[in-house]
Order: structure tokens, then sequence, then C-alpha cells
């Protein structure tokens, strides 16, 4: 048996050596592609750059320019970073709070939560971006209000999955010991839930990261744009895009995502697995 | 205890609680008021009763978008599951270099749609070129093209969800199944996919509320090219509302019927793979 397996194992192992390669192939033809002309890149997208074709950082400098790639870089990342933290620290509490505290109000909170996980974003997109723009949600600041009420469902729900398995014992004694019900969130309940914060983190940078139709509707396009905005923003009326530019901007994207993949690889593969099981 | 807690419910649930209604509770009701009205912003709604919902059905446009919605969600759900489940079985083999491929696989997971849509745009227009046609040309075109770009980006993460409920599988009862003389086939028969019916449940509800309310990739790799033929319902709705003017209401209609459509759709397949479900 283990001489046929040993064969069958190596085989196997060639195969996906070969589909891996091939998985990669589109993100290296888009990088072949971003030192080439223009012109050759919509005609010849196979072809390897040379001599004429090749323009060396022109269209990454290119792409920059006309998108304000950096700038939107730099929003991406405020609005990513800061929206995930008041999404974790806010329904965190509020998680243990509707756990907590068993009532009509905390248990129909907790009900539509769930429910706002099944609303497509199409349904509110209209009122939400008249809503924001009211209040004056209108910025890169304002959109973190925004990200942590239509994200609340999904982590509120996670979050009290994971309370419920947390034994009221331990809460219970810190309280005799005086503490008061804020120190016991941060100093006895908050640590616990650290997994859960990790899973929690991770879904919603996938989510905030990437998002492109929120951000859209609800940004002042003059002032600020985000990565995928800036990307589509190269689409010019009526299908023309600017290829060069276009392939420049998008290994400009994929770059910062891989690395940041490479570096935390093992918690981003962990958080979405725990996030599938409780889910 | 509960009563010392209770006290601090602005601290722990206003900010949520007030998030949430402004992203959400408020959005969705006036959404469905909406629906009923005909406007352009919020505040000139003019109540018009069910006109717009009867409009719906009258768009070919939506109705067309309905049908290649559907028919690109079950391929989709189809070939994502079957290929995801078959590299998790693959990959628990421990052969020589799992874990690089398992990186490999799961990476486009993390790069955005508009950015994976402009990316297959280049491959699969380059492949069509040598026919001399374009992603455009026809709708089949990019049906596949986005049935394809789909797979590329989930497959991994249908993939890794598998793995962990196959690595969750008690040795002792895939042992037990060998002893009692099981070939392999009977063990993936009759062991390994029901105790993975758990990770199927979420696999084809992520992949199917996922294919429904794609919207990202649609938008970066056709637009909905040639004439609003390659065209889902997320983008149909979204092109309503801001395309067409005097359409807002209509667009409100039909995003209300999408709802309730998606709404339907995972209930029901949840009912559905849970009853298949085994107890441990």
């Amino acid at each position: 048996m283990s001489e046929k397996k040993k064969t069958i194992d190596n085989v196997l192992t060639l195969i996906f050596s070969l589909l891996s390669l091939l998985y990669l192939f589109p993100i290296a033809l888009v990088v072949i592609n971003s030192f080439k002309k223009k012109a050759y890149i919509s005609k010849r997208p196979f072809s390897i750059p040379s001599g004429k074709s090749f323009v060396g950082f022109e269209n990454y400098l290119n792409g920059i320019e006309k998108t304000g790639f950096f700038s939107a870089f730099g929003w991406t990342l405020f609005i990513t970073i800061f929206s995930v933290a008041a999404i974790i620290l806010c329904t965190s509490m509020c998680a243990w709070y509707i756990s907590r505290v068993k009532n009509t109000f905390t248990n129909m909170l907790y009900y539509l939560c769930l429910f706002s996980m099944i609303v497509p974003f199409q349904m509110v997109m209209f009122p939400l971006s008249k809503i924001a723009n009211m209040l004056g949600l209108s910025t890169p600041w304002g959109l973190i209000v925004v990200y942590l009420g239509f994200g609340a469902g999904l982590s509120v729900f996670m979050f009290t999955g994971f309370v419920k398995s947390i034994p009221l014992e331990i809460e219970e004694a810190a309280m005799i010991d005086g503490c008061t019900p804020i120190h016991t969130f941060f100093d006895v309940v908050l640590p616990i839930m650290k997994p859960t914060c990790v899973t929690v983190a991770i879904l919603q940078t996938m989510w905030i990261w990437n998002d492109y139709l929120l951000p859209y509707l609800t940004l002042n396009m003059k002032k600020y744009k985000t990565i995928s905005i800036a990307v589509q923003y190269l689409r010019g009326g009526y299908g023309s895009i600017d290829m060069g530019a276009m392939m420049g901007v998008l290994v400009l994207a994929i770059i910062p995502i891989v690395i940041f993949y490479l570096a935390c690889q093992k918690y981003i593969i962990e958080g979405v697995v725990a996030g599938a099981v409780k889910g | 205890m509960d009563k010392a807690i209770k006290r601090y419910f602005p601290v722990f649930v206003l900010p949520t609680l007030a998030a949430f209604t402004m992203g959400f509770i408020a959005p969705f009701l006036v959404g469905v008021y909406l629906s009923f009205c005909k406007f352009t912003t919020i505040n000139d709604a003019k109540f018009v009763g069910v006109v717009n919902y009867t409009k719906v059905f009258t768009d070919a446009t939506f109705v067309h978008a309905l049908w290649y919605t559907a028919l690109f969600t079950i391929v989709s759900v189809v070939l994502i599951n079957f290929f995801a489940f078959v590299a998790a079985m693959l990959l628990t083999r421990k052969i020589k270099g799992t874990n690089l491929f398992r990186t490999v696989f799961f990476m486009p997971n993390l790069i955005g749609g508009i950015i994976l849509g402009y990316v297959w745009n280049l491959l699969l227009n380059g492949i069509l070129l040598q026919f001399n046609k374009t992603l455009t040309y026809s709708s089949v075109y990019g049906f596949w093209g986005l049935v394809i770009l789909m797979c590329w980006q989930q497959i991994g993460y249908m993939m890794i969800i598998y793995i962990a409920g196959i690595q969750n599988i008690p040795g002792d009862l895939v042992e037990a199944a060998k002893i009692d003389g099981a070939n392999s086939w009977d063990i993936l028969k009759n062991v390994t996919i029901p105790m993975v019916m758990p990770s199927i449940t979420i696999c084809t509800f992520l992949t199917l509320t996922n294919g429904f309310k794609l919207y990202d990739q649609n938008l970066a790799l056709t637009n909905g090219e040639p004439s609003n033929m390659s065209e889902m319902l997320a983008l149909n709705i979204t092109n309503t509302f801001y395309g067409r003017a005097g359409w807002e209401g209509v667009g409100q209609a039909k995003a209300v019927i999408f709802f309730i459509l998606v709404a339907v759709i995972a209930l029901a397949q949840n009912r559905f793979t849970r009853s298949k479900e085994v107890q441990q």
C-alpha cells in the first residue's frame, strides 16, 4: 500500500503544483503587462515586454497621477482600521450586554441583527446614502459610523455566540470583588473574547478594504476615494479604459494585500474557518 | 448582576444601537416605504401605491437579469462546491506542499471584486482575441467569464472550510468503517459526506448568497454589456436607480423583491441542508 500511495501522492503534488502556477497566472499576467506600452497591452497581452513595447515604470506613474492612488490608499487604510476597531469595540460590548441582560428589547435587537445579515445592500443603499448625506457623514470619519451600523449584524451575532460559552461564575466573582460592569468587561470578558475579536476583525477587514458600492455612494468623491473607487474610476465613459494606467494601479492595489496576507496568513485562515463554523 | 449591568445601557449598547438604527433599521424601513413612492430624493417622495411593482415585471431587463442571475448562481454553486470539496479531500492526504497550495488557492479572496474583475478582463479578452472575439461580444462569454472568475476566487475559501470539516472527523470512525470492509467510495458516501454536512451547509449558503448578490465582479468584468445582456440583479437594480431618471421608485421596488428572494432562498437552503446533518 505504501509504495502505491507514495506514487499517487507524488503525482498529486505535481498536479497541484501545476494548478498553483495556473492559479497565479492571471496576476502574473497583469504584472507583465504593467511594463508594456498601452497599445501592446490589449493587442498582444501574452507577449513579454521588450524593446519597443517596454516602458519601465511609466504606467505606474501615469496610474498614480490619474487616480491619486496614494491618497486613495491612505483613506482606504484609515477607513478600514478605524471602522474595524469601532466595530470590535462597540459590538463586543453590545453583544455582552444583550446576552447578560435578558428582556424583550435585547431579544429583539439580537433578532434584528440576525435579520440584517440576509438583507442585500441594494435594499438599503439609496436611503442609506441619502441619510448619511443628511447627517453629514459623507467623509471617511462618517463612513466609520456607517460601517459600524451596517456591519453590526454579523459582529453582534458572532460575539453573542461566544459570550454564551463564557461561564457566568467568572464575571460574578469579578463583580463580587467590587468590579463595575465596565471593569468586568474590559479586564475579564474582553481578554477571553480575543479569538473572536481576531475572527471578526479579519472578516470585516476583508469586506471593508474591498468594498466598492457603499463608499462610492456615500463618500464625497471630489475629495475622497478608496482603492476600489480609484480602480473603477479608470474606466472612463463608455468602456474606454486606459489599459496602461489600469495595469499599474492593479499591481499597486494587489501588492499590499499579498504582503498582508503572507504576514498574517495563519490568523486569516483560522479566522475564516472559525467564522464559518459559527456562522 | 443583571441590574448592575442594566444601568450601563448607554455605554454598552447605545453606540451600536445608534449606528445600527442609522445604518440599517432606518434605511430598511425608508426603503420599504419608498418602494411605494415616486421620488428623486427622500424628501419629495409621493405615495403612488403598487405602480412601481407592476412596472418591475414589465421591465424586460429585470426579468432577464433574474434568470441570468439564477442560472449563474446554480452553475457557480455546483462548480465551486464540487471543486472545493475535491481539492479539500486531496489536500487532507498530507501530500508534500499542502501548505503552499492552500496559501495559493486562498489568496484571491483577499483581493477586491473590482480589482479581480479587471485582472480577468485582461486575461479573458486576451484569450478571446485569438478568436477575434471580446468578452462583451455576447452574454454567453460574459456568463462563463464570470463563472470562471468566481470559481477562481471562491474555491480556495470553501476549500479551507471543507478541510476543517474533514479534519474534524474522528479517525476511529474511518477505522471502524475500514474494519467493517468498507471501500473508499463507501467511506466517502457513508462517513465523510454525512460528517462534513455542516461545512456543506455553510459553503452552499455562502456561495448561494455570494452568487445572488454579486455586483463588483459583474461591474468590472463586463458592466452588463452587450446591451444589459450580461447584467445580474444587483447591477440591474443599481443601474435602475442611478442610470434612469424617474425610475428610482421602480429601482427600490426591485430591491425589495430582490431582498425577499434572497431571504427566501437563504432560509430554504438552510432548512434543507440542516435537515441532512447528523448528530455527532
